[in-house]
């Protein structure tokens, strides 16, 4: 009976460090380098490279693509122009530099136009995503930190 | 650095001109339209400001030169006959007060305006229901409605062709104020501001879109995609709710000084509504 009990309450708190360690990081947690890197994976998890670049593609999630031309989604109609072509961008950037960017690009190219993908307050009349509604409670970031590992990992393919 | 290059590139880029020029605009043959023009003083990002057409696909643009052709005219002309029906049973109608559309030719070129009697900025929304409420005792129409939006299409009309001279001094300067504040901030969770699309990046992609300086010398707009008229509040409430930001009512204080400070950006272009976008 003793015994029964110990394991259960070690299990429970096996499990509760294990859950807290792979809880990522509540936006405002997230540390940045003095030029806007991040150095660890919000999630400790490896990111999903095809995942990636579905988020970079699709209008509804990450939507990369509005702003910067991706030859390698060459299937992605209407690439935009804003930001640079993300072309080599695994080999000009470093993976924390790409995630510190992705993250919140403001602390890279300070004033840039960049969204911030893991950001969720500091806004100026935030909406309720596109409804042009206030929010009706909390906001969430852009991306979850899930969905920023594997949009870093997809740019990490992106080499010369 | 980084920033530096890229901002570099993009006015490179600006410079050759990423965008077409077609053709210059004359509607029906006889309304020659100014699609550019000295930028004011107050815009230093650029030297000259653009109509919004000129950023359009050839066969947009085609639509606007021809009154038959351009689908926004059916609205003008529905609200031509709306010009003299009574504005309530057995009511005065805007004829009753106004010989005919043509003698408003030039009221839209300077709104929105300073109303002494009001206090305050009017858009010619505004102006058009104190005319309906307070002139003609009737029931004010909706901001943004079928009705309104017809007739500020005659109102554009009829003064096609001259240009946007809207006062930012005098008593209208404070509001003038407010909207540029507006123009400059970064709303939404996507922190971004009118600026930020209209001024640094025109002439860009963003993704379908080719960014034009978002000048509101052609409203209302036609636009292909909705197959209607478009009001300057509606396409104002469009861009920042594609900020993921609440977006302010068409008619609030905040939008009418957003117009009057996004009208005076465009100072020197013709007035073109009803225009024809996409
Ligand atoms: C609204 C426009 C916009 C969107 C959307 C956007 N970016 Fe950017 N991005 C920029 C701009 C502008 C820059 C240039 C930085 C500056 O301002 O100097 C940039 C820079 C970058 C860079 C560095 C460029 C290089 O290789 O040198 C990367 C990497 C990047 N963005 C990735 C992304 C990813 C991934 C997404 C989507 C999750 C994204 N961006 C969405 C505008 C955007
Ligand atoms: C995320 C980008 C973005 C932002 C921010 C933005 N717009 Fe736009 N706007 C567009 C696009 C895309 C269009 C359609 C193409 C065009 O005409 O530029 C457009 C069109 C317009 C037009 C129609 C121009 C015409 O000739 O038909 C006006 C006016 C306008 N915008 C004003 C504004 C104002 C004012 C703000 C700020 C409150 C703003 N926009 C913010 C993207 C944006």
């Amino acid at each position: 009976m003793r015994n029964h009990i110990r394991l259960a309450a070690g299990i429970a708190a096996l499990c509760g460090t294990a859950a807290f360690a792979s809880e990522p990081p509540a936006p405002s947690d997230v540390v940045y380098t003095d030029t806007g890197a991040v150095e660890a994976s919000l999630t400790g998890q490896p990111g999903d490279a095809a995942s990636g670049a579905a988020i970079a593609g699709d209008k509804s999630v990450g939507n990369c693509v509005a702003c910067h031309m991706i030859s390698d989604l060459a299937d992605v109609p209407f690439q935009g122009e804003v930001g640079p072509p993300l072309d080599g961008a695994g080999s000009r950037w470093s993976e924390a530099e790409l995630r510190g960017i992705v993250a919140n690009a403001k602390k890279t190219f300070p004033e840039t136009m960049m969204p911030s993908f893991y950001k969720n307050e500091g806004y100026i009349r935030p909406g309720d995503a596109y409804t042009g509604d206030a929010p009706s409670g909390p906001l969430e970031p852009i991306l979850t930190a899930q969905q920023v590992e594997d949009v870093v990992a997809y740019l990490m393919t992106l080499k010369e | 650095m980084m920033t530096r290059t890229i901002t570099a590139m993009a006015v490179a880029l600006m410079a050759t001109g990423t965008f077409a020029q077609a053709q210059d605009l004359v509607i029906n043959g006889e309304i020659p339209i100014t699609t550019r023009a000295p930028a004011p003083d107050f815009v230093p990002a650029f030297s000259e400001v653009i109509s919004g057409w000129e950023f359009r696909s050839p066969e947009t643009q085609q639509l606007e030169t021809d009154d038959f052709e351009n689908p926004g005219m059916l609205f003008v002309e529905a609200a031509r006959e709306a010009f003299s029906e009574p504005l309530k049973e057995g009511g005065q109608s805007c004829a009753d007060c106004h010989e005919s559309p043509e003698a408003l030719a030039g009221a839209r070129a300077v709104y929105p305006k300073w109303d002494e009697e009001h206090g305050e900025v009017q858009t010619i929304e505004m102006q058009i229901n104190e005319c309906i409420t307070e002139r003609a005792g009737a029931e004010p129409w909706g901001y943004v409605s079928t009705e309104m939006d017809n007739m500020s299409a005659l109102m554009s009309a009829v003064s096609r062709g001259m240009p946007v001279n809207v006062a930012t001094d005098g008593p209208a300067h404070e509001t003038w104020k407010q909207g540029e504040e507006m123009y400059y901030t970064r709303y939404g969770q996507l922190e971004l501001s009118c600026a930020n699309c209209h001024e640094d990046n025109y002439g860009n992609m963003i993704r379908a879109d080719h960014l034009s300086q978002g000048q509101i010398n052609g409203f209302p707009a036609y636009r292909l995609k909705n197959a209607k008229l478009n009001s300057v509040h509606d396409r104002f409430k469009g861009c920042i709710r594609d900020t993921r930001a609440q977006t302010f009512k068409p008619g609030s204080p905040e939008f009418v000084a957003l117009e009057l400070y996004v009208a005076s950006r465009g100072n020197g272009l013709s007035v073109e509504g009803p225009s024809v976008r996409n």
